[in-house]
């Protein structure tokens, strides 16, 4: 039948010559490539010794952030957990009492914040939601655990220690 | 006579526990070697570049849960495992492993048993090692375990007649069924010039030698002629049902066959414990010394063969299984037969008949 | 005793006792297992009497190779203890008949057995390869080569009858 593109190739199947047949020096061949695989340097990562740079736009563990003076900038509003396809997010609202001015920044604030890491999919769209710039996924990997109760991240491990930011400004 | 029996005791003990050390670390080897050659590492956890790995290993099995199934042949099923480490064992007692040792004036012969038919006494080791794996396979009451078991017979069978005919060819060189005695007549040199300790049977038996090795590895199970335990068509074959130590010990068995099957062969084929310029050195060092490099030179060879074997496994794919019976009976018997008569007709021509 | 005596005992023991049990045994795979046993023993018999070829020789062929084929048609046909047909009359009394036949020409001839001298090897080492090959060879030339030339043929009977008839 004739060929609509024209671009058929017909792949002809010659019988091996006896070389072929006899094998062995294919089997040699393969020996050389193997044994040059032998020496060559690995690539391996020894990774929790050693780790790769990530890239710029990895996103890792989230963080709670805090302003210039130390305050937690999360005002509780809830767009987060909105945004989050995974439903990873949850939160308990709390109001500002006088004389805590200096812990929160809004008068609403985030009395309980948690995060299942095991839900999270890391998309980042809970730090584009975000009004308030309060959340970014500026972490590192998840690390292992035994327990499933350990991938519930409260504030606890999700706020940003707040001697680093007073020390910055 | 007390002392020749507390010799033996003490050799026959040194060679076991060093068969098992070796197998144990063959393990090792044979996964960071695989990692080596596909780029990467292996393990490497577990003590410093993963020595301690056997060791793990060995205790994960033993500490598993012993399963005998409901409908399984008991007796047999716990006879195959130990028949194959029983037959893997036995098959050390006739390799020499050095030149004499003599401590304090005694010659003591690094050598179990120096039988004048060694040569088929490890044939006959060998041809037995199919029962552990056929009467495994078969207790285990389970079709794809007697499939494996089947496929380990009929390929053993195949080829140990290629096995005994490439070795025909070699005992017409040599003259003699002793593994003593083939040991000693490499210790020349090469037709007639060069260093001593080099007349090897492989070069006067290089095709003897190609066939005998294909022929190993089948015997040993080893890709590319793995059939009985392959693991895509088989579910790992003959040792589908068995588990911890039971399994251990199948696995065991092959590491401690291909040990006893790389000394055989660097025994027939590569000079054994004889090493090039031994007799310009013979004089000059003590005889103990003299004996530790023979043995040293012959574990490198071991050591060379044992590698050649993972070498292989990572390099080249499984025969189908058709392809595998075609090479046994159509190529590698001809092939062997032709070579008797080769050997034959050059060694009249040379007058060494 | 001396060592060697016991340990011929002991071989005939086993070699006794293994050859009853492969008769007696119902599942065919133990009657089988039973029968290398039984070789083994008869490989122990050949290497006292310093016929170190001819035992290991036994081992290859007759364990190594032929019982190894045996088992494999076993294991394949699946023999079990419940597909034992029944036998009919006729048979149980012809097997019980030949058998009795066969106790009356054994006992006819343990009758007339006399205690012969112990054999006494002229040679011990008449059983090494060496020497073995030297007979074989120079003596009975004729009869080897008859031989393999009787295996040869039987050979081509078995792979004319294996072949398939392509008409």
């Amino acid at each position: 039948m004739e060929s609509l593109s024209n671009r058929k190739k017909v792949l002809e199947q010659k019988p091996m010559t006896f070389m072929e047949r006899m094998y062995l020096p294919a089997i040699f061949q393969g020996l050389s490539i193997t044994i040059k695989h032998f020496f060559r340097k690995k690539p391996t990562i020894q990774y929790p010794e050693q780790k790769r740079e990530f890239s710029q736009n990895f996103r890792g563990i989230h963080s709670l952030k805090r302003d210039e003076d130390g305050r937690e900038r999360c005002t509780a509003c809830g767009l987060c957990a909105l945004s989050c396809p995974a439903e990873a997010i949850t939160m308990t609202a709390a109001e500002r009492k006088p004389g805590e001015e200096g812990l929160y920044r809004e008068e609403k604030y985030a009395a309980v914040y948690e995060i299942n890491m095991l839900r999270c999919i890391f998309c980042g769209f809970c730090e584009e939601a975000c009004p308030k710039e309060a959340i970014y996924l500026d972490g590192d990997i998840a690390p292992a655990n035994f327990e499933r109760d350990t991938f519930i991240y409260g504030k606890d491990r999700l706020l940003e220690p707040i001697h680093n930011k007073v020390q910055n400004s | 006579m007390e002392a020749i029996v507390i010799e033996k005791i003490i050799l026959i003990t040194v060679i076991l526990l060093l068969s098992l050390v070796i197998a144990m670390y063959m393990t090792l080897a044979e996964r960071k070697f695989a990692g080596f050659l596909q780029d990467r590492l292996g393990p490497n956890r577990t003590g410093p570049f993963g020595i301690l790995q056997p060791l793990a290993d060995g205790v994960k099995l033993f500490t598993k849960e012993e399963i005998i199934p409901a409908n399984a042949n008991k007796m047999l099923f716990i006879l195959g495992p130990s028949l194959a480490m029983f037959t893997a064992c036995i098959g050390s007692a006739v390799i020499p492993w050095g030149h004499d040792l003599v401590i304090g004036g005694r010659t003591i012969p690094l050598q179990v048993a120096d039988i004048n038919v060694g040569v088929l006494y490890i044939f006959g080791v060998v041809s037995l090692g199919v029962y552990g794996v056929m009467i495994g396979g078969w207790a285990s009451n389970n079709k794809y375990s007697l499939l494996g078991a089947i496929r380990a017979a009929s390929q053993n069978i195949s080829y140990e007649i290629a096995m005994g005919l490439s070795i025909i060819a070699l005992l017409m060189v040599t003259g003699t069924l002793s593994m003593r005695g083939i040991a000693v007549g490499q210790a020349g040199n090469l037709y007639g010039w060069g260093p001593s300790g080099m007349a090897w049977n492989v070069f006067y038996q290089p095709l003897g030698f190609l066939i005998y090795l294909i022929c190993m590895f089948a015997e040993a199970n080893r890709t590319p002629f793995d059939l009985p335990e392959c693991e895509s068509e088989l579910v790992a074959g003959y040792h589908t049902e068995h588990s911890s130590m039971k399994l251990g010990f199948y696995l065991f068995a092959e590491y401690i066959n291909m040990f006893i099957a790389s000394a055989v062969v660097a025994t027939l084929y590569f000079g054994g414990y004889n090493f090039p310029g031994q007799d310009a050195i013979v004089g000059s060092v003590s005889p103990f010394l003299y004996t530790l490099i023979g043995v040293a030179a012959l574990f490198l060879k071991i050591s060379f063969f044992l590698f050649f074997f993972i070498w292989i496994r990572w390099t080249i794919p499984r025969f189908r299984y058709d392809q595998l019976m075609k090479l046994g009976w159509n190529i590698l018997i001809p092939l062997s037969i032709a070579n008797i008569v080769i050997t034959g007709i050059v060694m009249f021509m040379a007058g060494k008949v | 005793m001396t060592i060697t005596q016991s340990l011929f005992y002991f071989l005939a023991f086993v070699a006794i006792f293994c050859s009853l049990l492969v008769v007696l045994a119902k599942n065919p795979v133990h009657s089988v297992l039973y029968l290398i046993i039984t070789f083994f023993a008869f490989t122990g018999h050949y290497i006292l009497l310093n016929a170190q070829f001819v035992g290991i020789v036994n081992i290859i062929v007759y364990a190594g190779a032929i019982m190894v084929l045996f088992l494999f048609v076993i294991m394949l046909l699946n023999f079990n203890e419940g597909t034992e047909t029944h036998k009919p009359n006729l048979v149980k009394f012809a097997g019980a008949i030949t058998g009795g036949l066969v106790l009356v020409v054994l006992v006819a001839s343990l009758q007339t057995l006399q205690q012969s001298n112990p054999v006494k090897l002229n040679n011990a080492d008449i059983g090494l390869v060496k020497n073995l090959g030297k007979v074989l060879f120079n003596e009975f030339l004729l009869p080897f080569e008859v031989v393999s030339i009787l295996f040869l043929s039987a050979m081509v009977g078995a792979v004319l009858l294996a072949r398939k008839e392509n008409n």
